[in-house]
């Protein structure tokens, strides 16, 4: 078993470090051009927010609605930590998901009590409060005009240089989030989770402690979804409530349910996918949103359970079928090992 | 084995359950009949911790266990098949079982558990990797059983196993239930059909609108001219 994990561990990390060294190769060439490389950064973020919101919505089977709530937290106070105290950005984004994961302990509490419907109300009533709070915290935040002069990721001045360190530091926590995110899944508290969207009842009375493990899930995801928003504010460097509305918190659940609900790969495809298709359709100015409406619609009618349903893509099942056929039959004893991506 | 005194719980302002007091010895298979509505399955979530009873005492192994949190009542070795069955229906069948050992820390016994729960549900083993809500009904109750059996339970609660299951089936899950309590295990049986679970039962407990009015040998009272008309159909 150990050895398997680190079989898993190994090959997962080469594929990451090779597929950032194709991309940064490309982006350095310009065969993909600073506006994709924008794209693609951007998408990182919308991923890494996505897989909180699938660690929730997906995985324990909470409906959230307030993930745009969190993230505007996460790059609230990693902005202010850079801005306010001159914190270094590393440090700034860890805070930003801590000061998160603490709102996310809040929040945690009352979803023990509500289900369903209930609760995504709930969650969208904390997004909104966030948002006025944000509004009206005009010394710090800035309030309705915003926030201006968040320090990028890098000032070289050279456009190109910039754009690849924006796309290497998100593309490192996009990694980190997915590997935290799939440890979590294949482990004792992810089993235990995924039993509560199974059957909370069930769940109890195998002796998991399900209002334990509601509010550890609420609290991760709280986290990981502010380290995407201090993500955002780096990115922009510049942040406005408005950023943080309601619609963002759907478009969020947009993609979760688009790549399905409970797979990581499907959460991943869906997020680049999301963002390349809202660029595309901007030039039908607000018609874009009629047309998404439709576009979701329809997917929705050909997979009803998104993209990749449950399922993943692991590249570590596909690495071990390679070097199986390479070893031209090698053992025929039957590998235990589950989709651990 | 589990002692419940004086047990009284309320949903809001109704009175679900009046002073009921009964016990379970080891070894047995003690069951509590009633119909619909007489507070069988609000007994069971009592003693498992799901509800909190307004006064009275449940202990267990001698140690009480009114007010302690279900997933702690478990690792004590009181485990429920809830009504209903309640598997996890879009895991594995394996990973069913697999959850049913949640609170074990002996990760080196679990291949035992795992051949005695497929010896005893051979079926469950021919369909190791299917997806648990695609098993037939009876299938899910052997899938709901040999989870809880994952667990080691001392004390196994047993919450109507009968429920729309075909005839021939229910006979079949009785039947295990019976070798399940001759390997160890004590039962508690809730149930509807009163017929199948008295003939198994060592002792019965008859509950009615939330009181206990009957009680004893189950054969004596399968027997009883009053347990045969309410319940067995003249």
């Amino acid at each position: 078993m150990k050895k398997n994990r680190i079989f898993n561990t190994i090959t997962l990390l080469s594929a990451s470090v090779i597929v950032f060294i194709v991309l940064a190769a490309l982006l350095f060439t310009g065969i993909i051009d600073e506006y994709n490389g924008q794209l693609l950064t951007l998408a990182g973020i919308y991923i890494i927010v996505s897989l909180s919101l699938n660690l929730i919505t997906g995985f324990t089977g909470q409906l959230s609605l307030g993930q745009a709530g969190f993230m505007s937290i996460g790059a609230y106070s990693s902005a202010i930590a850079m801005m306010n105290f001159h914190l270094p950005l590393v440090v700034s984004i860890i805070i930003g998901g801590l000061v998160t994961a603490v709102f996310g302990l809040l929040i945690g509490f009352p979803t023990l009590r509500l289900r369903g419907d209930y609760l995504a109300i709930t969650t969208l009533g904390f997004g909104e409060i966030i948002r006025v709070i944000m509004v009206n915290l005009e010394t710090y935040t800035g309030g309705a005009a915003g926030l201006k002069g968040i320090p990028s990721f890098s000032d070289t001045g050279d456009f190109l240089k910039d754009s690849i360190i924006k796309f290497s530091w998100v593309y490192v926590f996009v990694i980190i989030t997915i590997v935290i995110v799939n440890n979590l899944i294949n482990s004792s508290p992810g089993r235990a989770i995924v039993s509560i969207r199974e059957d909370e009842i069930a769940a109890n009375s195998m002796g998991i402690n399900v209002s334990y493990y509601k509010i550890f899930s609420f609290t991760m995801s709280a986290f990981l979804a502010g380290i995407g928003g201090a993500l955002y504010a780096v990115y922009f460097g510049y942040l406005n409530p408005v950023m943080f509305w309601f619609l963002t918190s759907v478009n969020f659940v947009v993609i979760v349910v688009l790549g399905g609900m409970g797979s990581i790969t499907g959460t991943i495809l869906a997020g680049v996918g999301f963002t390349y298709i809202q660029e595309w359709l901007r030039f039908f100015k607000d018609f874009r949103l009629v047309i998404f409406g439709l576009a979701l619609i329809i997917v929705m009618l050909f997979w009803p359970r998104g993209l990749m349903g449950t399922n993943e893509f692991s590249i570590v099942k596909f690495v071990r079928k390679y070097i199986r056929k390479e070893h031209e039959g090698g053992s025929s004893k039957p590998s235990k090992i589950k989709g651990v991506k | 084995m589990l002692k419940i005194e004086g047990l009284n719980v309320f949903y809001g302002t109704i009175h679900a359950l009046h002073d009921i007091n009964f016990e379970v010895n080891e070894g047995e298979i003690v069951t509590l009949i009633g119909a619909n509505g007489a507070g069988k399955t609000t007994t069971l979530h009592s003693i498992s911790g799901l509800i909190e009873p307004k006064t009275g005492s449940i202990s267990f192994m001698g140690s009480p266990i009114t007010g302690v949190a279900a997933n702690k009542i478990v690792k004590m070795g009181l485990c429920q098949v809830p009504e209903g069955r309640r598997i996890f229906a879009n895991l594995s069948v394996l990973e069913n079982l697999e959850m049913g050992a949640y609170t074990r820390n002996d990760k080196h016994n679990l291949k035992d558990d795992y051949e005695v729960v497929f010896t005893r549900f051979p079926r469950l083993k021919e369909r190791i990797k299917q997806i648990a809500g695609t098993l037939s009904g009876g299938e899910q109750q052997m899938l709901a059983m040999g989870r809880a059996l994952m667990s080691r339970p001392k004390l196994l609660l047993l919450d109507e196993p009968s429920m729309g299951l075909a005839p021939l089936l229910v006979k079949e899950i009785f039947s295990i239930i019976q070798d399940i309590n001759k390997a160890g295990t004590t039962v508690l049986l809730v149930e509807q059909n009163a017929n199948m679970a008295l003939s198994i039962a060592t002792r019965a407990y008859v509950l009615e609108t939330g009181h206990i009015v009957l009680s004893g040998d189950a054969k004596e009272l399968a027997a009883s001219e009053e347990v045969r008309k309410a319940y067995l159909g003249g």
